[in-house]
């Protein structure tokens, strides 16, 4: 068994190798259900039992006090909408280039990938600093609307 | 009788009016177009005025005295700096004499105050003058009063370097505001730097990003205001933006926030009122 820690997150973190070179971090923060990392890159498993609608995905990307997702991003399926940011890669071909897995981490935690980066963790609520009272302890989206955002990303390919 | 009363009046407004108009050119120096002391210096060393990252119809908002809305408050500063007020009846003008003796005043702030032993700014200082001075009630942040005197001290400097000194007692305090700079906060987890250095020149849903290098040009004028505001309500509404709880205006650690970014600032010009949307 090797045992790793985990930079970002701040969460007590229970660490173990499985099975061949998989390695397992498993992460359990504040209010939130506990989710597993594998090999640092990908949450494999979806955070609930319900499947994600791809509508109320869309949506909640679009929502400025949901994921808000086109203030960073580019997204040619959701040109209905006005204004989309260009400080994060376009995703209108995100399907073709990522797993499922690795996009659940993007949107649970970035800071796993990228600690500088700018994108905020959707699914995270230890470490903050000075969070405004109404949003303390809360994640930024619920673990349904995490599957809901998988569930419209993984129909974005560009060659529709 | 009725003739000369009509008369009367008819001269009294005449004249009130050509006072208006000469006490507008007064303001513009001579000149229709404000700022001629910043042209060609919004640039420097690299380092950008949020002026550039403006619209052009913004900026030449910000451009023409007589289309700066700013201005209005600028006026209002002068009639407050000539007025007397609290127990000691004195005004600004008494201690200071014309309000243009105060050029190079505005570039230097904040600096370390020794009687407090932490950093004052203007705001801080113009009320110091209040409450010791004057024996005047303090003015509150973001009201037309304390606006309009600032800007007025920030509008006689037009053109010069912003030039705050870091080194010395003030290091300390600028170390925390840097500190702040780079903090992470709120919600949303990001840091200043994460929008106006990493990020800078790029689209946030609809906003342009700028450098952050507003040292030069606050009190500004913000189109989504619809009027003027200090430099701290522009940080307490960049701390809401990523949902953090924000500080009070002159907090101590906006006050620090404000060398830092100032510092940012230096070398480019004082374009004070500016004009952002
Ligand atoms: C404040 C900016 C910001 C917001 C808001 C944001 N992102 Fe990002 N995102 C980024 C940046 C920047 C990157 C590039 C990688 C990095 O910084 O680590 C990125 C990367 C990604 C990637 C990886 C793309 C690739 O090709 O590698 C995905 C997927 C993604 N974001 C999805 C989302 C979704 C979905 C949302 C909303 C729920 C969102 N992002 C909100 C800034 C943002
Ligand atoms: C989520 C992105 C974001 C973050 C984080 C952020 N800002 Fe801003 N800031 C903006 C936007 C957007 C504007 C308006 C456009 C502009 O002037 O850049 C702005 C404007 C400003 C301005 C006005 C510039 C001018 O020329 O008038 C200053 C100064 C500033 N921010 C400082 C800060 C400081 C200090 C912090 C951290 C406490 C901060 N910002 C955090 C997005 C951000």
């Amino acid at each position: 068994m090797r045992m790793t820690t985990l930079l970002a997150g701040g969460a007590a973190l229970a660490l173990m190798a499985q099975g061949a070179a998989a390695e397992v971090t498993k992460v359990h923060e504040k209010g939130l259900k506990p989710y597993e990392i594998v090999d640092g890159v990908s949450i494999p498993k979806p955070l609930t039992d319900k499947s994600g609608d791809p509508k109320r995905g869309a949506k909640l990307m679009v929502a400025r006090k949901k994921g808000n997702c086109l203030a960073c991003h580019k997204v040619v399926q959701l040109n209905d909408y006005p204004f989309h940011g260009n400080v994060g890669p376009e995703l209108s071909d995100v399907a073709s280039n990522m797993q499922e897995g690795e996009m659940r981490l993007r949107l649970v935690n970035p800071k796993v990938l990228n600690p500088d980066t700018i994108m905020p963790a959707f699914y995270h609520t230890e470490g903050l600093h000075r969070v405004k009272k109404k949003f303390k302890g809360k994640p930024v989206l619920t673990e349904q609307e995490i599957e809901d955002i998988i569930a419209f990303l993984k129909t974005l390919k560009s060659s529709q | 009788m009725f003739g000369t009363r009509y008369r009367m009046g008819g001269v009294a407004f005449t004249a009130l009016g050509a006072l208006a108009v000469a006490g507008v050119f007064t303001l513009g120096a001579g000149s229709a177009s404000a700022c001629e002391e910043c042209k060609g210096k919004f640039e420097v060393d690299g380092k950008k005025s949020g002026y550039l990252y403006s619209n052009p119809s913004t900026q030449a908002m910000e451009d023409d005295d007589f289309d700066n809305p700013g201005m209005l408050w600028v006026e209002k500063g002068r009639k407050l700096w000539a007025k007397k007020d609290g127990k000691a009846n004195k005004s600004c003008q008494d201690c200071h004499g014309a309000p243009e003796k105060m050029r190079g005043v505005y570039p230097v702030y904040p600096k370390y105050d020794p009687k407090t032993k932490k950093l004052i700014n203007i705001e801080q200082r113009i009320n110091r003058c209040r409450t010791e001075k004057m024996q005047a009630k303090p003015w509150k942040w973001d009201k037309d009063n304390l606006l309009g005197v600032t800007a007025l001290i920030g509008y006689v400097s037009r053109g010069l370097p912003v030039n705050v000194k870091i080194d010395g007692p003030a290091k300390p305090f600028f170390e925390k505001g840097k500190a702040f700079y780079y903090q992470r906060r709120g919600q949303l987890d990001m840091a200043c730097k994460h929008c106006h250095e990493d990020n800078a020149g790029k689209y946030i849903r609809a906003d342009f990003i700028s450098e952050g290098r507003g040292g030069g040009n606050f009190p500004t004028y913000r189109l989504k205001w619809q009027k003027l505001g200090s430099l701290h309500r522009r940080f307490k509404g960049c701390n809401k933006q990523v949902r953090a709880k924000p500080y009070k205006q002159g907090a101590d650690e906006y006050v620090n926030l404000e060398l830092f970014v100032k510092w940012r600032t230096n070398g480019l010009p004082v374009e004070v009122p500016g004009v952002r949307r």
